[in-house]
């Protein structure tokens, strides 16, 4: 009982703790805290459609980099634009695309999809790479950032790094209470059901398409929600952030922390990002750390052999050893 | 467009189709009778094309080069088959994903550690660094005519080998029935080793051939993997015809892409796999 | 007589040069049990499979109250009213046996893409999966995990998650398939139970359990039908006993 109290208000007490992180008065972990909770946003779209409906997206950078881009096409050069309309119409340009491959995705099960998704985002990078559209290669600046003004009052001002902080608390926040409300919903259970047997769910009369691609929408439109934010973070967007390489690295980030398990993602963008903070420390490392990938490469082939389950999963074990003891007496 | 324009364009178009051709058979395959998913095949595009480079100016020959690499590559396929690969088997493609994703980092850095960062050239071999003339101004690389050659000598000797031989009735049989082959008493463990380096041996020795064209650089091996995905997903998957179809129509619309509507070239395949999974989702030579 | 609920014309299906349902024409009433038997290969599961949608007909006509559903999709038919259970059991394994039945209720309500409203806050879905468990005796296991169950219970399970769907058409494949006497017997009870509500299609190999419950029989072989009628009628079949009862007689003198 003491236990299940703990991990009710657990949430609520990190949120609180993360909340007042902006005391600690350091740029440089607040930004890199921002960072983590935008890519937390970004694991936990992705999750709902790995954990939660079964389907390996290999392409899920698609969404995340399409956002920034909308946001960068959107804003006028050296002017401001009201986040009220720019966040909504970034997040819809994203809900629309993945509408749109996820009709055609969906055709496709298994080795399949993860190649199709993985192709589809492919060709957004072509499209913004080799085109003049998105700048090129170079990609553009997002000069200022998005206003939050009610008529004349600024309710944040997201040039402050903790407001902007405190706001993607907030969203990250709200989009794990959303999931976590939809994924309780008879909604989210046909989505479990269509993850552990499709076909059943076919038999049974649960038309699994639609399913589905309510849920690969949504997905998409919550990765545009984060890679929005990523956007407005770093002050420009370039192909790179739709690039294949993201896209493996928040599948990742799902599976470290533990799929199927949404504050799983949370944990997995924070160890993803510290691990990769740690290993490129060339402090630490020195001239080693130039070559960080070769070991983060080591590391995710050995969480895929021998951490299927992630540190969700690992939790869990050690959690349950002394209950399960218990009851089997 | 006048005819010898035309035909260079062809040929061009034909001889990138069949490099394709080796590097997406050997991934079809795995797929096909193995049942996994490799992120990392073009990564073995990527090391033969170094190896090329590093063994050619080590020695001054290309051929001697491609010799030496091609022993190279297929013990790598067969170590990491063993080492690595054979663990997944079993499992769910999200770990195959993973694994493979991880060991396209893993070859990356130590591709940068042992060979460097820079943009290489390679040398095409004097025998075969020649023009055939076919007008005033234009003419032809006798050495992409070779390519094509060897590819097509390649892909027949694949089919001969699949459809003819007692090992390519195994792999067939592996792909359809493992516990059927198994309960035969064919050993299905080294008919995966040998599946799995063959593969990786074709992917690599493109990569070997077409060195002396396409330059070799970091990051070479993504480009490729990707339309490669793009043939399997068209041809359908474990289909070598397919994948030979789909080679020659990739090659060919990105070429021809590339000369009459060069902004939106690279669109070209992603929208021909489109079509393709709305027309039939399983691929042109897919089994539904 | 009344009218059929389900009625099939002619109907075919070919797998590029085999012919595993030929020309197939059967009714199928409510107040029925419908046994279709033969030998393995037979065609049985395809004929199954035609009607419920898992795959589409080659040729012919699936007429279900009034409406051809030939070539229909599984989902749409199942929402039309046919319930199936499957050779292989076919369940939620890491579900508890009332969320099995929960989600095949779930099915069935308006509601169904609702995506704010708590799954277990629904009084008539969660009703209609507490009926189903009850009539198919799963009342007591409601808590437990499916993949814990017994096979018998598993089974019994299967049928549960297909009456949960409402079905007016039930279509059962080998429903006794690797099953003891003791629970082959709970079976038999269970699926007359149903028999006054329901038009019930059975496939089965278990000869007593066959005899016990049909009132219709059609044997088929090779994908055809052999004969048709009422049990006594193909028991005295002079086709049937030399094709295939033949060899099974023994079991009965």
């Amino acid at each position: 009982m003491k236990d299940s109290r703990l991990t009710q208000y657990l949430p609520y007490l990190v949120v609180g703790l993360l909340a007042l992180f902006p005391l600690v008065e350091s740029t440089f972990y607040m930004q890199l805290l921002t960072k983590v909770l935008i890519l937390a946003i970004f694991a936990m779209s992705l999750d709902l459609l790995v954990g939660y409906t079964g389907l390996v997206s290999f392409g899920h950078a698609a969404y995340f980099g399409l956002a920034g881009y909308a946001l960068a096409l959107m804003a006028p050069k050296y002017e401001t634009v009201s986040l009220w309309w720019s966040l909504p119409a970034s997040i819809g340009v994203c809900a629309l695309f993945a509408l749109i491959t996820g009709t055609l995705v969906l055709r496709t099960r298994g080795i399949y999809f993860i190649m199709v998704t993985l192709a589809f985002a492919q060709m957004l990078f072509f499209i913004f790479h080799d085109t003049k559209l998105g700048g090129g290669s170079d990609g553009i600046y997002i000069y200022a950032k998005p206003l939050m003004k009610l008529g004349e009052i600024e309710v944040a001002n997201l040039e402050k790094l903790e407001h902007f902080y405190w706001l993607v608390l907030i969203l990250t926040g709200a989009t794990y209470l959303l999931l976590h409300r939809i994924l309780g919903s008879t909604f989210g259970r046909a989505l479990l059901g269509i993850k552990v047997n499709e076909h059943r769910m076919r038999a049974l009369g649960f038309p699994v398409f639609k399913y589905q691609l309510a849920s690969f929408t949504l997905s998409g439109a919550l990765a545009g929600l984060a890679g929005y934010m990523a956007a407005v973070q770093y002050g420009f967007v370039n192909p790179e952030i739709l690039s294949w390489h993201q896209s493996g690295a928040v599948l990742m980030m799902v599976i470290l922390g533990g799929m199927g398990t949404l504050y799983g993602s949370v944990i997995g963008a924070f160890a993803f990002v510290l691990l990769q903070e740690v290993l490129s420390n060339q402090a630490w490392f020195g001239i080693a750390a130039k070559h960080w990938q070769l070991a983060m490469g080591i590391f995710i082939m050995l969480v895929a052999l021998y951490m299927p389950q992630g540190l969700a999963g690992l939790a869990q074990k050690f959690r349950r050893k002394p209950a399960e003891e218990a009851a089997d007496e | 467009m006048d005819f010898a324009f035309f035909l260079i364009q062809l040929l061009n178009g034909l001889q990138y189709g069949l490099l394709l051709f080796l590097v997406a058979s050997g991934l079809t395959l795995v797929f096909g009778i193995m049942g996994i998913i490799n992120l990392a095949h073009g990564s073995f595009y990527m090391v033969g094309a170094y190896l090329a480079w590093s063994l050619s100016s080590m020695t001054g020959s290309l051929t001697v080069a491609i010799l030496l690499a091609i022993p190279l590559t297929v013990i790598l396929g067969m170590g990491l088959e063993r080492l690595l690969f054979r663990h997944l088997y079993q499992r769910d493609h999200l770990y195959q994903v993973l694994l493979t994703y991880g060991l396209i980092l893993v070859f990356e850095e130590l591709r940068s550690l042992i060979w460097g960062d820079d943009v290489h050239g390679v040398a095409v071999p004097a025998l075969l660094n020649a023009s055939i003339p076919l007008t005033e101004n234009l003419s032809y690389p006798v050495y992409r005519l070779a390519i094509s050659g060897v590819c097509l000598l390649l892909a027949a000797g694949l089919y001969f080998l699949i459809q003819k031989t007692r090992l390519g009735m195994m792999i067939r049989a592996g792909a359809s029935n493992r516990d059927m082959v198994q309960s035969l008493g064919i050993d299905i463990k080294l008919i995966y080793t040998l599946v799995f380096a063959l593969g990786i041996a074709l992917a690599a020795f493109a990569g070997m051939i077409n060195a002396p064209l396409s330059s070799v650089f970091p990051n070479m091996g993504g480009q490729v993997l990707i339309i490669c995905f793009v043939v399997v997903v068209i041809g359908g998957i474990g289909s070598v015809k397919g994948a030979m179809a789909a080679s020659l129509i990739i090659g060919l619309a990105e070429t021809f892409g590339q000369v009459l509507v060069p902004e939106v070239a690279g669109m070209i395949v992603y929208v021909l796999m489109a079509i393709v999974l709305v027309w039939r989702p399983e691929g042109l030579f897919g089994r539904s | 007589m009344s009218e059929p609920i389900l009625r099939t014309k002619a109907l075919t299906k070919r797998f590029g040069g085999l012919v595993a349902v030929s020309d197939v024409s059967l009714d199928l009433f409510v107040g029925e049990v419908h046994v279709v038997i033969g030998p393995n290969g037979a065609g049985k599961s395809t004929l199954t499979n035609l009607l419920s949608g898992d795959l589409p007909p080659t040729s012919g006509e699936v007429i279900f109250e009034g409406r051809d559903i030939a070539g229909c999709t599984s989902d749409h038919i199942s929402r039309l009213g046919i319930g199936r259970s499957y050779q292989k059991t076919n369940i939620f394994l890491p579900f508890t046996v009332f969320e099995n039945c929960r989600l095949a209720a779930q099915s069935r309500t308006p509601h169904a893409l609702s995506v704010f409203q708590q799954a277990g806050g629904y009084a008539e879905i969660n009703r209609l999966a507490e009926e189903a468990m009850a009539a198919a005796g799963l009342t007591h296991r409601a808590g437990r995990i499916a993949a814990t169950l017994s096979h018998g219970e598993q089974r019994q399970l299967e049928i549960a998650m297909c009456l949960a769907t409402q079905p007016r058409l039930l279509l059962l494949d080998e429903p006794l398939a690797g099953m003891g006497p003791h629970e082959s017997q709970r079976m038999v009870e269970l699926i007359k139970g149903l028999t006054a509500d329901h038009a019930i299609m059975l496939i089965e190999h278990d000869m007593d359990a066959v005899f016990a419950l049909a009132h219709r029989l059609t044997v088929m072989v090779n994908g055809e039908v052999l004969e048709s009628g009422t049990p006594e009628a193909v028991r005295s079949s002079p086709a049937v006993q030399l094709a295939y009862l033949g060899g099974e007689e023994l079991l009965y003198d």
